[in-house]
């Protein structure tokens, strides 16, 4: 058995005793049922509880403001489908960093929009939970944008620094917030944030910034002019990578080290000695560890210490010893003895460019598969997976993608999205589709025409019967003949054609008249679907001739309808019935011939059953003579009047 | 494409509707109502677009719908109607049809009247899927194949078709005050007075064969030519867009390939009916245009209640005689059609669309609301 990754949750179920009952679970897609058993060993039956609980695990799939990002990602997902293939990879990276960008808006759009409502709702417990929403965004954010600058850009030495200190920028803007507001004071120099101010700046590489700050207090210490002067030269002089310019890394890196001496000639100069927070900045300037160290409280995370190290000690680190300062880092930042927490890890993980433990942790930190599917298949675009095998479903990315999309069609209504989901897994994406899509509740037509249009896309035929059987069963149920047959029709479904075609028939015999006729009369090609309901139609037809007094035609019809075995045998004493009208006009209608065929048929049909049957009350069958005799009058009287009429020579 | 935003609503969006501006005034519309469908809880959502609505937050924000007010909406919003400025006819998938009122003051909504199992089958409620208001008179149809004539405060029925329909009805407009027309699931249009008795109606068009496939395909929306009540507009399941005369013949006049799914919405405009607007499935929305040079004449009518125009239609004169025929010759081959796709790709179905002045707004199953205020028109 494989090893556990992580102790299991635990998840008590209210009411329950576990040391005395016994729990039984059936699982779900997006969650568990659990349910008390009856089980003693001693055998005896107690009662039981008689509730289901539902476990699940995932919860955001609820909140409403969490459904935009499920929503909006989903748009860009299948965007990214759509990127052709045969491009040469490197006219791709532009499109998937620009789509990786697009994401991770989506996710600070969620956040802000969190943070608002965590701001003015009243209820405490919902703004904590609002709270805890977005502080999981926030480190979702910053995995995915370190993500994307280690995996997706892939930046290279020299940029690579200059991407890392952006990415620390935008997850720790409180800097600038409280530069706002001392500046906005009355004496900004005086301000007790001030030099955290300036420091800030400085850790964060933004020298103009810091030295538009550092102005204010030049202006009040006129005495020491010279020293602020000199400051703000080395800071302006600082060398910054500039990726665009022709300058190489070399040359870079030449001129680099000549500005660090410069820096570090004024430090053994002691030409700051007289003020501690400039000394300390220049220490800073020379990647002083130490110092930076003092400095823990406004970097607040070993990995901002690791990016400002960088910047100062190690401008043109190359990606691939990247773990190298990053494990250091966090050895040096952290507390020995406190545990990393699990975004700490994560974030090593991601310098350490191990992408599957990071997708691994990931999915373990997280309580849904919305980050790790998205990352991951966008990962796989860029080819960055392909070596990692699992030993189960296809894929890593496929395996997510099932995950997360199974995850939605749990829902009432996000359902419609795991659709495209599902679509782009290549191997078992259909299976689950069409497992889950039968499954779709159905209230209305429109809703079980939309779930029909995505099985018909995806020729699905099997479904799409299904669904429409189910439609017809429900019609039938509340009577309504006319939607039932519409739906078999749709179906293509025969077996059940020929049973509504049955309840017609029945209803006419009953009542006499045809109901739904808007339906019968305009059945089309579609009356080939089953021998019972081209039945129906033609018997119509027979019905509508006879109103429009077409006699002859309507015979014709009639007559075929035995002599073509269309007519269902059971039918035949009612089609001879319908006959005796017709052979009662004054007007010769049948023909002898086909008056002869009558005759074939009514013996066809009183033959079979000469012996009477006792379960049957003998006034049926005193009628039922009536009318065979009745008919065979009827019959033998137009015989002899056609055979006059075809005797006859018209002179 | 451009000047339109999307807005996510956290709901699908089943029905998207203007309210009325008065007109009189050349205002344009800056009110409008949702309602939501296949969601567990769903509601009706009035929102605005103006700048007297909650806030307005710079150029960023212009034209991001606000929401003013909500109200929880038993079962899919299947239907949605402004009966006047204020009040809100809605048709439930539970069978019920309810009036909402909107009190402009407080930004509230509340129920001021509701006909429960309006439709319904012997055991079970059957969904309302239309509803059309000529004010005080609200028809509405439903899967149960009935027609339903309530009046707007008046508790009772006015009036019921039993067995209207042996399929499910999908839609219903008015002809004319006492005459309506619905479509069905049988490729049927139908045609009822009120002034006649009885359950039969006073006309049936049918696609029949000259649907693509030759099978009979179920019609979803159907709307009447502002002008020209004789001229209707109808989409269905295939997402061919059908013009028909209803004075002539039983055939549709023309068939014009616009949608890969089912159209699920179609309007004239309103008081530009050389344009047309179809929503659809397959996610798209389209707009349509006649390339008809009389256009102006009927621009400078205005209006929907325009008796004098229709009159002039049924006996047409010499002078508006290519108006009347701008979609009854209506040919995208021979380039009297344009069409002009209004959104950005999207993948999920426009489930309604509603277009008034120069302003249209669409939902769709995507979550998202999209309006665009500047409809080239």
């Amino acid at each position: 058995m494989e090893e556990v990754d992580v102790e299991p949750t635990t998840t008590p179920i209210p009411g329950f005793d576990s040391n005395q009952k016994h729990l039984g679970f059936v699982w779900g897609p997006g969650d568990i049922l659990v349910y008390e058993t009856i089980y003693k060993a001693s055998g005896g039956s107690a009662g039981g509880c008689p509730f289901v609980h539902e476990v699940r695990k995932d919860e955001d799939i609820y909140s409403p403001i969490l459904r935009k990002l499920f929503n909006e990602s989903h748009h860009i997902f299948v965007g990214l489908q759509r990127i052709r293939e045969d491009l040469p990879s490197k006219n791709k990276k532009p499109q998937f960093v620009s789509i990786s960008k697009n994401y991770r808006s989506v996710i600070r759009a969620c956040m802000e929009e969190l943070q608002q409502v965590a701001v003015s709702t009243q209820d405490a417990a919902l703004a904590t939970q609002y709270g805890n929403q977005v502080s999981i965004l926030l480190a979702v954010e910053l995995i995915w944008n370190l993500c994307e600058v280690l995996f997706i850009d892939a930046a290279p030495a020299g940029s690579l620094v200059l991407h890392l200190l952006d990415w620390v920028r935008l997850h720790k803007a409180d800097v600038d917030e409280k530069a706002r507001e001392v500046l906005a004071s009355e004496s900004p120099a005086e301000h007790q944030a001030y030099w955290d101010v300036v420091i800030s700046y400085v850790l964060q590489g933004r020298m103009d910034e810091a030295r538009q700050v550092l102005v204010k207090q030049a202006a009040l210490q006129p005495a020491a002019r010279v020293m602020f002067k000199l400051l703000d030269n080395l800071l302006m002089k600082m060398p910054i990578f500039n990726p665009g310019e022709t300058q190489t890394l070399t040359e870079f890196d030449v001129k680099w080290r000549h500005w660090r001496e410069e820096v570090d000639h004024c430090l053994q100069d002691q030409s700051f000695a007289s003020n501690r927070h400039l000394e300390d900045i220049c220490k800073i300037l020379v990647g002083d560890e130490d110092v930076l160290l003092e400095y823990k409280e406004l970097l607040s995370t070993w990995y901002h210490f690791l990016v400002t190290r960088l910047l100062f000690s190690h401008p043109t680190v190359k990606p691939t010893e990247l773990h190298y300062y990053a494990q250091s880092s966090m050895h040096m930042f952290l507390d020995t003895r406190s545990v990393p927490e699990p975004l700490d890890s994560i974030l090593l993980a991601a310098f350490e460019f191990d992408i599957h433990q990071v997708i691994k942790d990931c999915s373990i930190a997280l309580n849904n598969w919305w980050f790790v599917g998205h990352l991951t298949d966008l990962l796989d675009h860029c080819k960055l997976l392909q070596s990692h095998n699992l030993h189960f479903g296809s894929n890593l990315r496929e395996f997510l993608l099932l995950e997360y999309a199974s995850g939605l069609f749990t829902h009432h209504s996000l359902w419609q999205l795991a659709v495209d989901y599902f679509d782009h897994c290549p191997e078992f994406g259909r299976v689950y589709l069409e497992l889950q899509i039968e499954r779709v509740p159905l209230d209305t037509e429109r809703k079980a025409l939309k779930v029909i249009r995505i099985c018909e896309q995806r020729q699905m035929t099997e479904q799409v019967r299904s669904i429409c059987k189910i439609m017809a069963k429900k019609a039938l149920r509340n009577n309504r003949l006319g939607s039932a047959l519409s739906w078999s029709i749709r179906a293509k479904d025969a077996a059940f054609a020929t049973l509504i075609s049955e309840r017609f028939l029945q209803d006419y015999c009953a009542k006499g008249t045809f109901s739904d006729l808007d339906l019968i009369d305009n059945l089309g090609p579609a009356m080939l679907l089953s021998d019972r309901l081209t039945f129906l139609g033609k018997y119509r037809e027979f019905h509508r001739l006879y109103g429009e007094k077409r006699f002859s035609d309507a015979a014709k019809l009639l007559l075929s309808l035995m002599t073509a075995k269309i007519a269902p045998h059971s039918f035949w004493m009612t089609l001879l019935t319908d006959a005796l009208p017709l052979l009662e006009q004054k007007e010769v209608i049948f023909s002898a011939d086909q008056t002869h065929e009558l005759m074939f048929c009514l013996e066809e049909l009183t033959s079979g059953k000469s012996v009477p049957t006792p379960d049957r009350p003998m006034q049926d069958e005193d009628i039922e003579t009536t009318k065979i005799e009745l008919l065979r009058l009827a019959l033998a009287r137009n015989l002899a009047m056609a055979i006059v009429k075809e005797g006859t020579v018209e002179v | 494409m451009e000047g339109i935003n999307a807005k996510y609503v956290s709901k699908k969006i089943s029905k998207t509707r203007w309210r009325p501006v008065s007109s009189s005034s050349l205002q344009q519309p800056d009110i409008f109502a949702t309602g939501s469908w296949d969601n567990e809880d769903n509601s009706i959502s009035i929102w605005s677009i103006g700048e007297n609505g909650v806030s307005s937050m710079g150029d960023e924000f212009e034209g991001d719908p606000q929401l003013l007010c909500e109200y929880k909406h038993n079962g899919d919003v299947l239907d949605l109607q402004f009966l006047d400025q204020d009040r809100i006819v809605t048709a439930s998938s539970t069978g019920a049809v309810t009036i909402f009122r909107h009190h402009h003051n407080s930004q509230t909504l509340s129920v001021s009247q509701l006909w429960e199992r309006a439709h319904h089958y012997p055991c079970n409620n059957a969904p309302c899927t239309g509803v059309v208001c000529n004010s005080p008179e609200i028809v509405t149809v439903g899967e149960d194949g009935r027609i339903m004539l309530f009046r707007a405060d008046q508790e009772g029925v006015l009036r019921t078709i039993e067995k209207a329909d042996s399929s499910a009805i999908h839609a219903v407009t008015f002809l004319r005050t006492t005459e309506i027309l619905t479509v069905n699931s049988i490729g049927q249009l139908k045609l009822w007075d009120f002034r006649q008795p009885g359950n039969e109606p006073s006309q049936i068009l049918s696609l029949g064969g000259a649907s693509r496939t030759g099978d009979r395909v179920p019609l979803h929306c159907v709307d009447r030519h502002p002008n020209q009540q004789h001229i209707v507009a109808t989409g269905g399941q295939d997402g061919m867009l059908c013009i028909w005369d209803v004075r002539q013949g039983n055939m549709p006049i023309s068939l014009m390939e616009a949608h890969t799914s089912e159209m699920w919405e179609v309007h004239f405009h309103p008081s530009n009916p050389g344009h047309l607007f179809s929503c659809s499935e397959d996610g798209s929305l389209l707009h349509w245009e006649t390339s008809s040079n009389t256009d102006t004449p009927s621009f400078l009518q205005g209006g929907r209640n325009t008796s004098i125009i229709s009159r002039s239609a049924i006996a047409p004169t010499g002078g508006n005689q290519s108006l009347i025929n701008a979609w009854l010759t209506g040919d995208s081959s021979k380039g009297h059609l344009e069409t002009t796709h209004m959104l950005p790709s999207q993948m999920l179905s426009v489930n309604s669309l509603d277009v008034l002045g120069q302003c249209l707004v669409c939902g769709t199953d995507g979550e998202a609301i999209y309006v665009n205020r500047h409809v080239p028109i």
